[in-house]
């Protein structure tokens, strides 16, 4: 057997994560150093794995397989593809990142990073990676569904004790029972799916490289299809399901605002691609419309929520359902082009919500204030983010030479190709995003300096620029570069078309 | 006659009254103080009893023995192991409660009802899983009721008694009537004559009715119920968490084997009536846990609901239902006996019960606070914990026998689960105590919490993560019913 990668991979997190809870508590810095050091081993790894990915092989790679209720053919089956790959190098930088920006410091004034209990938050953020890791990786339903839940449930504790006072209690209920019913709903799609699988087939596995020849019925497809679906694209912000994510990213701390938009949104149209469109994709063709339509919605109506927002971080959180409601779109679209955008936007928009995010909780953490008009002239104060926040919100409009130009754009063309009304009324989007991230731009990181704040505040420390850096690193390449990610991501759509039946 | 077989069929339970022989021996020369060791002494008296029956009383195939009056499978093993692992856990949490712990009675009753529990595992006559019922009613009536100084004990005490007389009379009263009709008492000769239709559906029907409002009374299903929220509340916590558990699959292994064994021939029937059953179950519980502020109350009204899911897997009725059901059991017992232990070792120092009593928990004893957070996990089924698997399996089993619907009523009910346990939570983690300072109080755990809590809590990510040998073994176990 090969060296495994990927194994180790997901459980860093978790050994980190147990390392961490067997500190004494007063010992702070060891346990942001313990979460730094497995960040960067995480990262390093994924980095590798994306490195050495064959992309003239294709397939899934760095395969593992251990037996783990054979029973009921339930097995440990790691394995990654071009689709998967780059998000498991997304969720490795926004670790990384997340635990720089939640660094914290127990002398100073500024509030910024973890101050209270860092040891239990950076243990539950490792637990929620680990989830995200093993979703990302499995091959095995059960397994995708047994870490998809242990990414669900930090959430709730991360919101609920280190998150914004004033909401954090209501978000973060309403956020764990949304995707929560979601997940169950899914859940009983994947079990009917097992038990025709098995009935059609004679081998009762949850291994999804065998389901997808289980040659489910169209009837049977047309029924399961839609739970199993939304019930994943719950947690991906789909409309009108999306209620609870803007109402959890604001209530969230910084890092977990990172992860949360960065990365589990992700998770959630990742699952809904490979369990709802892979497996069942004749359902996925008859009921694309509907996906379509919902997807149509929410990045107009997203934008345009996002346009009216006076809160700088609801107008983040709102931009968020806006663009993952374009990788909904480019799923509807089961074409190629569309595909190929969604698998690169679900890496653009992490990278650039994480930076989107970071820059807000910066902000707040020294002006104690998010209300966009109250602020002013941050430019003068912290360069160095703003730089990164322009950079990012020129991701966000889709501008070319950056990742959200290389990634929209394919979008569109595969949503005209489908339905070209569509596309003209998604392509709204585009102008109003412009409208509110420049709008932004002037208002915040512009202008006069509130008088309030003259003084007080302080720039960012060294630790946020690196993560800053990093992030922006990435929108860069992958915008000067497309040939970075494109063939990798390519690979997968071939994958996901010849289950298609050619495109 | 008395043959190897024979010896090894009871095995467990000539141990356990052999500890029993042992504390009545030992305790009156103890002095006062030391009398708490006499939990020691059951609990590594229990431990040692299943290694011993693990070692030499493993069943073969099946068989009865002792005249037709025990059986002797993996179904009844595997639920002995779990009720002597219940019963060994419960009397280490038992060592350190003030009122309790010293008296060597207590510890004598609990082996006493674990005796019965161990036999109605096991019984294959019903007038032998009556005397086993009753054996194990009636030390937990006097357990129940055992603070006598405290009015809500000695309530509890006398409620769960009227209302266990009361249920077993009428199973008594089913069980004649089963007698009457098939001429026998043996379960394993019922089923031949029941199927023979010598029996109409609704006579069959009505026996089973009967039957089981006893056994749904043991079980805490809907609407035999109402006495566990006061009976918890009022009861020792340990003898609480031992009711909420061992007692409760001690119901379970009756319904499975009366059910599976003795009526397959009206299934279609029972199915149905049991499937409403259940999600009545699920839903009264969830519905009533909602508004509660007392954490054993709560306890009480989820472990109905938890009642609720399990049935599914006998409502499903096919052999990963029965292994299900078992699993869930297995599951559910590590759990909540954490869960009561954890409310135990807490409220001894804080003297309190109420769900707002735990703000703060977190920082006066963090590792307390993670132990209940798995239990609390657990119960919602959340990975990595227990409670997860063996939620899936019971859905599993309950869409492989094409009851979507009861499966859409329990995923429901989960959610509405997920949002009591999770505000507990709240309480545990977010809520700060009123005056601050107090926060320095640690909660220290002595010795009997420690080791109990801490293979509690590991035994809940076990079954959670390496979850294949617990699954294979209830699956031997539910092998033994068809």
């Amino acid at each position: 057997m090969n060296f495994p990668v990927l194994s180790i991979i997901t459980f860093t997190p978790l050994v980190a994560a147990l390392l961490i809870l067997l500190l004494p508590a007063e010992r702070k810095n060891e346990a942001r150093a313990v979460a730094l050091a497995a960040a960067i081993f995480a990262l390093i790894l994924s980095i590798w794995v994306y490195f050495s990915y064959d992309q003239s092989a294709a397939g899934y790679q760095f395969i593992e397989k251990y037996n783990w209720l054979p029973m009921l053919g339930i097995s440990l089956y790691f394995g990654v593809d071009g689709i998967s790959t780059p998000l498991v190098l997304l969720t490795g930088v926004v670790m990384f990142t997340g635990v720089l920006i939640s660094w914290g410091d127990d002398n100073k004034h500024v509030m910024a990073g973890i101050q209270d209990r860092p040891r239990e938050f950076f243990a539950f953020l490792f637990i929620l990676a680990w989830g995200v890791f093993g979703v990302f990786v499995s091959l095995d339903l059960f397994m995708l569904f047994f870490f998809y839940e242990i990414a669900v449930f930090p959430m709730y504790l991360l919101i609920v004790i280190w998150g914004w006072a004033v909401t954090r209690e209501y978000a973060a209920m309403k956020l764990t029972l949304y995707l929560f019913i979601g997940s169950v709903i899914s859940l009983v799609g994947v079990i009917a799916m097992y038990w025709v699988a098995g009935q059609n087939t004679g081998v009762y596995t949850f291994d999804m490289l065998q389901m997808e020849n289980a040659g489910f019925s169209q009837a049977f497809q047309n029924i399961w299809y839609l739970p199993v679906f939304l019930g994943f694209a719950v947690l991906g912000g789909i409309w009108p399901f999306h209620n609870w994510s803007p109402d959890g990213h604001v209530a969230a701390p910084t890092a977990v605002s990172m992860f949360h938009a960065g990365v589990l949104m992700k998770l959630g149209a990742f699952a809904a691609l490979r369990v709802g469109i892979m497996l069942l994709p004749d359902g996925a063709k008859y009921w694309s419309w509907l996906i379509m339509l919902f997807a149509a919605v929410a990045v107009v109506y997203g934008a345009y929520i996002a346009f009216v927002q006076m809160d700088f971080k609801y107008m983040v959180g709102f931009s968020s359902v806006s663009h993952m409601g374009l990788v909904m779109l480019g799923f509807s679209t089961l074409n190629r082009e569309g595909l190929l955008g969604s698998g690169l936007q679900m890496f653009s928009h992490g990278v650039m919500t994480a930076l989107f995010f970071a820059v807000v909780g910066m902000i707040y953490d020294r002006a104690h204030t998010r209300q966009i008009p109250e602020l002013g002239g941050m430019s003068k104060i912290m360069p160095f983010a703003t730089v990164g926040f322009i950079i990012g919100g020129l991701v966000s409009m889709g501008m070319p030479l950056f990742s959200g130009f290389i990634a929209e754009f394919p979008i569109f063309l595969g949503v005209w190709g489908r339905q070209w009304l569509v596309a003209v009324i998604a392509s709204i989007s585009i102008i109003i995003t412009a409208g509110y991230i420049m709008r932004n731009i002037r208002q915040v990181f512009f202008g006069e300096v509130p008088e309030k704040f003259e003084g007080h505040l302080t720039d960012i420390t060294i630790l946020d620029k690196v993560a800053i850096t990093t992030l922006c690193l990435f929108m860069i390449i992958i915008g000067l570069f497309p040939g970075f990610m494109v063939p990798m991501v390519q690979t997968g759509v071939e994958n996901i078309l010849r289950l298609l039946g050619g495109a | 006659m008395f043959t190897a077989t024979t010896f090894a069929s009871i095995l467990p339970e000539i141990l356990i009254l052999a500890i029993g022989m042992l504390v009545l021996i030992v305790e009156p020369f103890w002095k006062e103080e030391q009398r708490r060791n006499v939990g020691w002494l059951t609990a590594g008296g229990l431990l040692i009893s299943m290694i011993i029956s693990l070692l030499f009383g493993q069943p073969g195939a099946p068989t009865t023995t002792l005249g037709g009056m025990v059986r002797f499978d993996w179904l009844g093993f595997f639920f002995k192991m779990l009720f002597m692992f219940a019963g060994a856990a419960t009397a280490l949490l038992l060592m350190d409660n003030e009122k309790v712990g010293r008296r060597g009675e207590a510890y004598l009753l609990l082996l006493a009802s674990l005796l019965g529990m161990n036999l109605m595992a096991a019984s294959a006559d019903l007038v032998m899983l009556y005397l086993a019922i009753e054996t194990t009613s009636i030390p937990l009536y006097v357990l129940s009721g055992f603070m006598l100084a405290d009015e809500k004990s000695t309530e509890a005490g006398f409620k769960y008694l009227l209302f266990g007389a009361l249920t077993s009379a009428v199973m008594l009263y089913g069980f004649s009537l089963l007698f009457g009709f098939a001429g026998t008492t043996d379960i394993y000769q019922l089923a031949g004559m029941l199927r023979a239709g010598n029996l109409s559906l609704v006579a069959a029907l009505g026996v089973l009715a009967l039957i089981l409002v006893g056994v749904g009374f043991k079980a805490s299903i809907v609407p035999f119920h109402f006495w566990a929220p006061d009976v918890y509340e009022g009861a020792p916590t340990p003898v609480a968490g031992f009711l909420s558990t061992a007692s409760k699959a001690a119901g379970f292994a009756v319904l499975v084997r009366l059910f599976f064994v003795a009526f397959p021939a009206f299934a279609e029937s029972w199915t149905i009536a049991l499937a409403v059953l259940s999600a009545v179950t699920m839903t009264v519980g969830n519905l009533l846990t909602l508004p509660q502020t007392n954490i054993k109350r709560l306890l009480a009204y989820s472990s109905v609901a938890h009642a609720g899911y399990a049935m599914i897997g006998v409502v499903a009725f096919n052999q990963l239902g029965a292994a299900s059901v078992v699993f869930y059991l297995a599951a559910y017992i590590a759990t909540n006996l954490l869960a009561f232990g954890i409310v135990m070792a807490y409220s001894r120092i804080t003297g309190q019960e109420d769900i707002r009593d735990y703000a703060g928990m977190s920082r006066r004893n963090p590792i307390l606070a993670l132990m209940m957070l798995s239990a609390f996990l657990s119960l919602t089924g959340m990975p990595p914990f227990a409670g997860f698997v063996t939620k899936v399996a019971v859905f599993a089993a309950g869409i492989q026998a094409g009851y979507t619907w009861l499966v859409v009523v329990g995923i429901i009910n989960s959610v509405v689960g997920a949002y009591y346990y999770l505000n507990v939570m709240k309480f545990v983690y977010l809520y700060r105590m009123p005056n601050e300072d107090e926060e320095n109080h640690l909660v220290p755990l002595t010795r009997p919490y420690a080791i109990a809590l801490g293979i509690l809590t590991i035994g809940v990510i076990l079954i959670g993560t390496v979850f294949a040998p617990w699954f294979n073994w209830s699956d031997a176990a539910a092998l033994n019913l068809f």
